[in-house]
């Protein structure tokens, strides 16, 4: 079981040493070193066939696994504030608060009984408790020894520094973990070396294994660990083969936020999309307006699609115009000269605000500006190519809002060729009065709006719900709807002018009604 | 309320020597104690905090004793994290796999939000093993289940994981005798459309207004009608909520009258009572009806909050359009519809639901169409949602159709990739192809829009339908209904592949306990909605089973989306 942890080279030099064996050699002659190495390392005085010996100490070991593990997790891995080992959350809150004695000779008690206890109690070394200690880089400083120390004295077998040991011991740390053992270990959360599986194809092996155990976490630490020794380009290569570990790899990235390696993989793959929607995402996280500002400048050339292209772009001009606005119009409002900033004191910046916002902001601000200006509405309209739906619905929340009735007017009145006005929206008359409604427009206003409804039951709905009497009684005249005029004057006030004018309509012999 | 609250209070965690309580925030500790335990989700940001504050106290010259506690598991990113850091060996830590919490009788959260984004958006399968774990924990509990089934990516690896589990630990449960009969796990990705509709029964508008976190939730004093706000746990505890809790909305208001002329009733009664009589009542009833007034008060003012919040927002306009979306009906219609609710600039969440609706039941929306809403919605909420809608199109929620192909092209497409084996294992790259909704024709052969003529009485519902007006029957709990029926997906085929397949069953041979045959387990990875809790109780009460609903996380379409 967990015994078996591969036990590194101690010295650094060792370590040192079996990378430049990999440097300096030729693909031959690595493999004769390699094999040779390992088949010394197994070379026992007293024994004569070294490979059924450890198939044998394997299956032993793997069926003692299960009965070895909770020992071990207990072990090396749950400490508990005072540095003893607990089992669990539960047992740790117990021990913090009380005697933590008791326990701990239980346990001792336990790992007496367990016949296997001499595995347990072999010492470990402690780099071999962390899987950090397993990510740790080869560039440590003080792991690599100059080149002549390490070729003096590289005598093949040192690089199996256990082969002294008693038979016993040294097979409780062979390191023959399986690439599905590795990751069945990793999966239940526990310490085990990668670091001894150097060749490329037992990297995609373990690769694969952890894969296909569908565990993300495990995936992931084996992308740490092929991240750390493998070229960027073998690396890349590999895992454009690979979707799922290729997703995670790009999850792990973005998550501690290796941005330069992202994007390099991206170019790699030749997502350009990706890319260039990466890069822009860093927007978000500059604060300063210029900064961002110039940031999307470097966004503008990056290999969107045609139609994102001119959102990035525009996204640019707008922060830019923003940016002029809110330095122009912070200076007006301090002044103090200004009547409309005076009357209505902004709210917030302007800065990094949508445009629909901006454009009402313009509206309410600047909106008899000519078209020159950069804070102008028209001069908005024109640059974001906003539809006239969108501009006559911004613009009237706008207006409405300061009760520019006149203003609201002029929004809907067109001249025809011949001179004669219209009233005409985009938007349909319904929303309009709607609107006008909510900025409590008076009753006036909002009559002549209701009459511009075309259709009349949605006419009648309105004038009712806003209480707008004179369309309401003409409409029931006109549908000639004696029954509903009817109705209608109990709704309104006893002795008003609505009732008399309802009367009035109702004695009329001119009238043909209709019911 | 967190999940932490529903298992110990402040007092709990006093009684065993925590001297205080913190939340993990991007400040220097305040504590002065000299040990410091920190409870904390796996996720990087937490652990940088801590790493953060760990590595002030070491610049202050400051030593203290650092635990974390990693719940419900730690990932090998937060010790990569620790050891650049530099903290590395400064903290111990420990795992906590807290990772069922049942917020009701039938409700089990797995409170991970995350889970969604992490798998469907990136792809991620870090939390597979949690789910597999916490079925195993089931498993355990419960005896061996006898029948699994699921559809989805997701679920299939779940289930392949969680049988490894189950092997590796099959001695200690041989001879339990199961308590669960069926098992059926479910990906949020088979079914968008349940989870984007607004939802219209009690529980489910209770969320989609006042978010119930935890199965708790704050009503505001526009509810409780005083100066504060008051945290209320929903569940069948609560005697009122539990009556409503599953009905539709417009059903709530005549059982609320009903319930307070009751009540009324009972208070009445006293009035020719004897003392003896009056004694029993004081001492016996009263506290019972007191409670009930209270909790009657609060849904009150919670549907009357409800009704103002709905009436402002146009909610019947709402309806109409996402019903004609669902039956697929003057879609111009509601194209202009979504447009001017993206011009008037109401709330992004709602217009980006009903976008993402119209996008999936119409199958993608044309390119003429998704330009122009796209820069439209862009305009309005501004450009950054370049992203968002990326991210949508990735999920299959919004996407733009690829012209000149037809459905029929589309749908052998998709056929193709996924019964060829090869093409399967590049699924990953073609999984927005695959998942491309074909909504129309699984609606049509589930008949999931009911045909009945004339008005659906909400009041005795007939189907599932009715936790949506009886305009829609929820996809996942149909599929449920469907596959337990047959007891697999024998004469589903069609379905499934159109769902995107990855459909399995297992059954165990194992002799069944007729009791445990009554017993499902749902298993919806991605996140429930209270709308389908509602429709697999109602399921239930027709059937004479019982449904326990196991969920990565209740959600809704707002925190679908915001996620």
């Amino acid at each position: 079981g967990p015994l078996l942890q591969s036990e590194r080279p101690s010295t650094p030099g060792a370590r040192a040493r079996s990378g430049l064996g990999l440097m300096n050699r030729t693909k031959g002659d690595e493999e004769e070193y390699w094999n040779s190495s390992k088949f010394k390392a197994f070379t026992f005085d007293d024994e004569d066939d070294e490979l059924s010996q450890l198939k044998e100490s394997k299956r032993a070991v793997n069926s003692l696994r299960d009965f070895v593990d909770d020992e071990d997790d207990d072990d090396l891995e749950r400490v508990n504030w005072s540095g003893e080992p607990v089992g669990s959350i539960s047992w740790s809150i117990k021990e913090t608060a009380g005697n933590s004695g008791s326990s701990q000779e239980g346990r001792e008690q336990l790992k007496s009984r367990n016949s296997f206890s001499t595995y347990t109690q072999l010492p470990k070394p402690a780099s071999t408790y962390s899987l950090s200690s397993f990510f740790r880089g080869r560039t440590r400083p003080g792991s690599f020894q100059s080149l002549s120390d390490a070729l003096s004295d590289v005598p093949p077998k040192s690089y199996a520094p256990e082969l002294g040991r008693p038979k016993g011991e040294y097979r409780d740390y062979s390191n023959d973990w399986s690439p599905s053992d590795t990751v069945r270990r990793l999966r239940k959360g526990k310490v085990c070396s990668l670091e001894r599986f150097r060749s490329l194809q037992d990297k995609l092996q373990l690769l694969e294994e952890a894969v296909s155990m569908h565990d993300g976490n495990v995936i992931t630490a084996v992308l740490i660990f092929l991240k750390r020794t493998l070229s960027k380009e073998i690396l890349f290569r590999e895992l454009e083969v690979r979707q799922v570990a290729l997703r995670h790899l790009i999850h792990f990235l973005k998550e501690i936020g290796d941005q330069k390696l992202l994007l390099d993989l991206f170019r790699f793959l030749d997502r350009t999309e990706e890319l260039a929607l990466s890069h822009y995402r860093e927007h978000l996280n500059i604060q300063d307006p210029e900064k961002r500002k110039e940031f999307l400048k470097t966004c503008i050339g990056l290999p969107f699609s045609a139609e994102d292209s001119a959102h990035i772009q525009d996204h640019y001009t707008l922060l830019e115009r923003q940016i002029i606005i809110e330095a122009n119009d912070r200076h007006l409002e301090s002044a103090g000269q200004t009547e409309i900033f005076r009357k209505h004191p902004r709210k917030a910046s302007i800065l990094n605000m949508p445009l629909v916002t901006t454009l009402f902001y313009s509206c309410f601000y600047h909106y008899t500006e000519a078209e020159g200006t950069f804070s102008s509405p028209v001069n908005l309209k024109k640059t974001f190519k906003i539809p006239d739906k969108q501009y006559v619905l911004t613009a009237l929340a706008a207006r409405a809002k300061l009760r520019a009735w006149h203003d609201v007017d002029a929004l809907f009145t067109t001249k025809n060729w011949l001179g004669y006005t219209k009233k005409r929206a985009p938007i349909g008359f319904h929303r309009v009065v709607e609107i006008l409604h909510k900025n409590s427009a008076p009753v006036q206003i909002l009559q002549e709006y209701i009459n511009l409804v075309e259709d009349v039951d949605t006419k009648l709905n309105l004038a009712t719900k806003f209480k707008c009497h004179d369309v309401v009684i003409d409409t029931c005249r006109d549908l000639k709807d004696r029954q509903q005029l009817l109705a209608y004057r109990s709704k309104v006030d006893k002795g008003s002018a609505e009732e008399e004018k309802i009367d009035a309509i109702l004695n009329s012999s001119q009238i043909r009604w209709k019911n | 309320m967190s999940p932490l609250d529903r298992i110990a209070n402040v007092s709990i965690l006093k009684q065993h020597d925590v001297h205080k309580l913190y939340k993990l925030e991007k400040k220097p500790a305040r504590s002065s104690s000299d040990q410091l335990c920190f409870l904390l989700r796996p996720r990087l940001a937490s652990v940088r905090l801590v790493a953060e504050l760990i590595n002030a106290d070491k610049a202050a010259g400051r030593a203290r004793k650092y635990k974390i506690i990693f719940s419900p598991q730690k990932f090998y990113t937060c010790e990569l994290v620790l050891e650049e850091e530099g903290i590395y060996g400064d903290v111990t830590w420990d795992e906590w796999s807290f990772s069922l919490l049942p917020l009701d009788n039938d409700i089990i959260s797995m409170e991970l939000p995350e889970f969604f984004r992490d798998y469907f958006l990136e792809g991620d399968q870090r939390w597979i093993n949690t789910v597999a774990q916490a079925l195993q924990l089931m498993n355990s509990l419960f005896g061996p289940f006898t029948e699994t089934y699921g559809i989805g990516r997701c679920a299939k690896m779940v289930h392949e994981l969680w049988r490894d589990k189950a092997e590796e630990s099959e001695v200690d449960n041989m001879d339990r005798k199961p308590e669960i009969g069926h098992v059926f796990l479910i990906d949020r990705d088979v079914d968008y459309v349940t989870a984007l509709c607004s939802q219209v029964v009690y529980e489910g508008l209770v969320d989609d207004t006042f978010r119930i976190k935890c199965g708790s939730v704050d009503f505001g004093p526009d509810v409780t009608s005083s100066d504060r706000s008051i945290k209320v746990l929903l569940n069948s505890q609560d005697k009122v909520f539990s009556e409503i809790r599953n009905e539709h909305f417009s059903n709530v208001f005549g059982l609320l009258s009903q319930k307070a002329r009751n009540l009324q009733a009972q208070y009445d009664r006293r009035r020719g009572m004897d003392i003896k009589q009056m004694k029993n009542f004081v001492s016996q009833e009263l506290k019972g009806l007191k409670q009930e007034h209270r909790l009657l008060s609060l849904h009150i003012g919670a549907c009357e909050s409800i009704m103002k919040k709905k009436t402002r927002q146009d909610f019947q306009e709402l309806l109409k359009t996402e019903h004609a979306l669902l039956e697929g009906f003057d879609i111009r219609e509601s194209i202009n519809f979504i447009e001017e609710h993206i011009d008037r600039q109401v709330t992004p969440i709602e217009s980006l639901r009903i976008l993402c609706l119209l996008s999936i039941t119409e199958n993608g929306l044309s390119p003429k169409d998704y330009r122009s809403l796209k820069t439209q919605y862009m305009q309005s909420y501004g450009p950054e949602h370049l992203l968002t809608f990326h991210n949508l199109k990735y999920l299959g929620l919004l996407t733009e159709q690829v012209s000149g192909e037809t459905l029929t092209a589309m749908e052998n497409k998709v056929s193709k990739l996924v019964t060829d084996k090869a093409a399967e294992k590049l699924s990953d790259a073609f999984s927005s192809l695959a998942r491309k909704n074909n909504f129309r024709a699984i609606s049509k052969k589930l008949g999931l829009i009911p045909r009945g003529n004339g008005e659906y009485d909400l009041k005795v519902p007939l189907d599932m339908a009715y936790v949506f007006s009886g305009a829609y029957v929820p996809l996942s709990c149909k599929i449920m209904e469907q596959v337990l029926e047959r007891r697999g997906w024998l004469g589903l085929e069609e379905v499934a592949r159109l769902l995107g397949g990855h459909e399995f069953v297992t059954a165990a041979e194992e002799p069944r306990s007729p009791a445990s045959q009554q017993v499902i387990l749902a298993v919806f990875l991605g996140g429930c909605t209270f709308s389908e809790v509602a429709a697999l109780r109602f399921l239930g009460r027709e059937r004479g089973l019982r449904f326990i609903i196991l969920t990565t996380a209740i959600t809704n379409s707002a925190r679908l989306l915001e996620s």
